[in-house]
């Protein structure tokens, strides 16, 4: 099912630029909404036109009669739905189309930062990246992980005191900077968490816990609330095929980018960025 | 220390053998075996150290008095980075944390994979890494048959990777200048 997801949304990303099909969109809204207005006049109008002598002659309503009130009311159902889910259909299309391409603008100011951290191997790989991260572009960071997980947090922790260290800002003030969750069950405590701490980028790097939360953080963007850019960096770990979490992310188009330590994944998925070994 | 003392740390090669926090009994078993510790002994290796993990099978110790290998064991370390060093010869789970920590430290390396595992992407990377000749790849059946052919000077060392190419990635996306 999933690919043919990809290829659909692959046949409407290469048909026509989504700019167009947005306006299309609201083109073909137009004429629903026109459509469903003249209905309603047309419906109003002939009550009117009846004066009050002939309301006795009135034909009973039923099928025959043209505009009859429940053939409007369903018409009106039918194509507000259809214009519902065409336009989440065109808005995800157009979120998806945005998100492939840098920022248009230049950065003003500091990008808050989401990273979620895995067990072991991964975290140890995030850590390397996280080093060579410019600090004052990506803060406030806030650090998620699996209830489950002790390591990776303290890890976290200490790379972030090391840092107020070495800045010669209190401890406490690391304190600020980061805040860590731990995730509990889906659901709830996933959706509780992105929407406290709505950021602006979110870093992943292949344990299962990122896939809710870049799934509600994908929500968020085509509803509106919030637009994260989702960076997504494969385990060196992974050769020749991607983790199912690189797989869901490639082919739905979650991640606005994704990287991979090897070329021969490049190769496989052309999507993706090869960025040689982080380790 | 004594002059002979020292005489014996020089001499003293060890291969040292982690499984990591998994359990992968048919390695030790396998390095226990009478011609793995027979090929060894013949390579110039006088130590046998393994690190159990969660594994059940325990290796018979010895104290290498009769010129064999003398064989040691133990379950967990909070860091093994210090065996590494000390160590002539590793040999290794799949795990990418083992591997390229021993691989930093230049050390060679002899990575088993554990065929037991259900989602084996693990031996992708082991592979990688021997066709590239970083280390040498091996299955618990024919760990023997590598380590008796093993040429150690054919191993090429690993140079440390690098994570800017991905910082300058992320941050030409999100339009920061570059520096």
């Amino acid at each position: 099912m999933v690919f043919t997801i990809e290829s659909f949304m692959d046949f409407l990303l290469s048909f026509l630029p989504a700019v167009v099909i947005n306006h299309v969109l609201f083109m073909f809204g137009l004429v629903v909404t026109s459509a469903f207005s003249i209905c309603m006049m047309k419906q109003m109008q002939e009550d009117v036109n009846v004066p009050l002598t002939e309301i006795s002659n009135l034909p009973l309503m039923d099928k025959g009669n043209g505009c009859s009130f429940s053939a409007v009311t369903s018409t009106a159902i039918i194509s507000s739905v259809i214009f519902v889910i065409t336009l989440i259909l065109v808005r995800v299309l157009f979120v998806i189309y945005c998100s492939s391409r840098p920022m248009s603008r230049r950065a003003q100011k500091p990008v808050s930062t989401l990273i979620i951290l895995g067990s072991g191997g991964h975290t140890a790989e995030m850590l390397d990246l996280l080093a060579v991260l410019q600090k004052d572009r990506f803060y406030p960071r806030f650090y998620i992980a699996a209830a489950t997980d002790n390591m990776s947090l303290q890890k976290a922790e200490l790379l972030e005191n090391s840092l107020a260290a070495e800045k010669g800002t209190p401890i406490t003030n690391a304190g600020k900077f980061m805040k860590i969750y731990r995730s509990r069950e889906v659901g709830q405590s996933y959706i509780t968490s992105i929407w406290t701490t709505l950021v602006a980028m979110i870093l992943c790097n292949g344990p299962g816990t990122c896939i809710p939360i870049c799934a509600i953080a994908f929500v968020f963007k085509v509803l509106g609330i919030r637009w994260s850019s989702i960076f997504y960096v494969e385990s060196i770990a992974r050769v020749r095929r991607l983790s199912l979490s690189g797989l869901l992310l490639y082919k739905l188009r979650i991640a606005d980018q994704l990287f991979v330590q090897w070329p021969r994944l490049q190769q496989q998925y052309p999507r993706a960025i090869y960025v040689g070994r982080l380790m | 220390m004594g002059d002979r003392e020292e005489e014996e740390e020089g001499r003293r090669r060890v291969v040292f053998v982690t499984v990591g926090t998994t359990r992968f009994d048919a390695l030790v078993s396998a390095v226990d075996s009478e011609n793995v510790r027979k090929v060894l002994a013949a390579k110039g290796y006088t130590h046998l150290l393994i690190q159990l993990g969660r594994g059940s099978y325990l290796p018979t110790k010895s104290d290498g008095d009769d010129g064999s290998l003398a064989v040691d064991y133990f379950t967990f370390s909070s860091s093994i980075a210090d065996y590494l060093r000390s160590a002539s010869l590793v040999i290794s789970h799949a795990g990418s944390g083992s591997i390229f920590e021993t691989l930093r430290l230049c050390k060679p390396l002899v990575v088993v994979v554990n065929e037991d595992l259900m989602d084996n992407h693990q031996s992708e990377l082991a592979e990688e890494l021997a066709e590239r000749k970083h280390l040498y790849y091996a299955r618990p059946q024919n760990l023997y048959q590598t380590l008796a052919d093993m040429d150690l000077n054919t191993l090429l060392p690993y140079s440390p990777g690098d994570a800017t190419p991905v910082a300058k990635h992320i941050n030409r996306f999100l339009g920061f200048p570059d520096d």
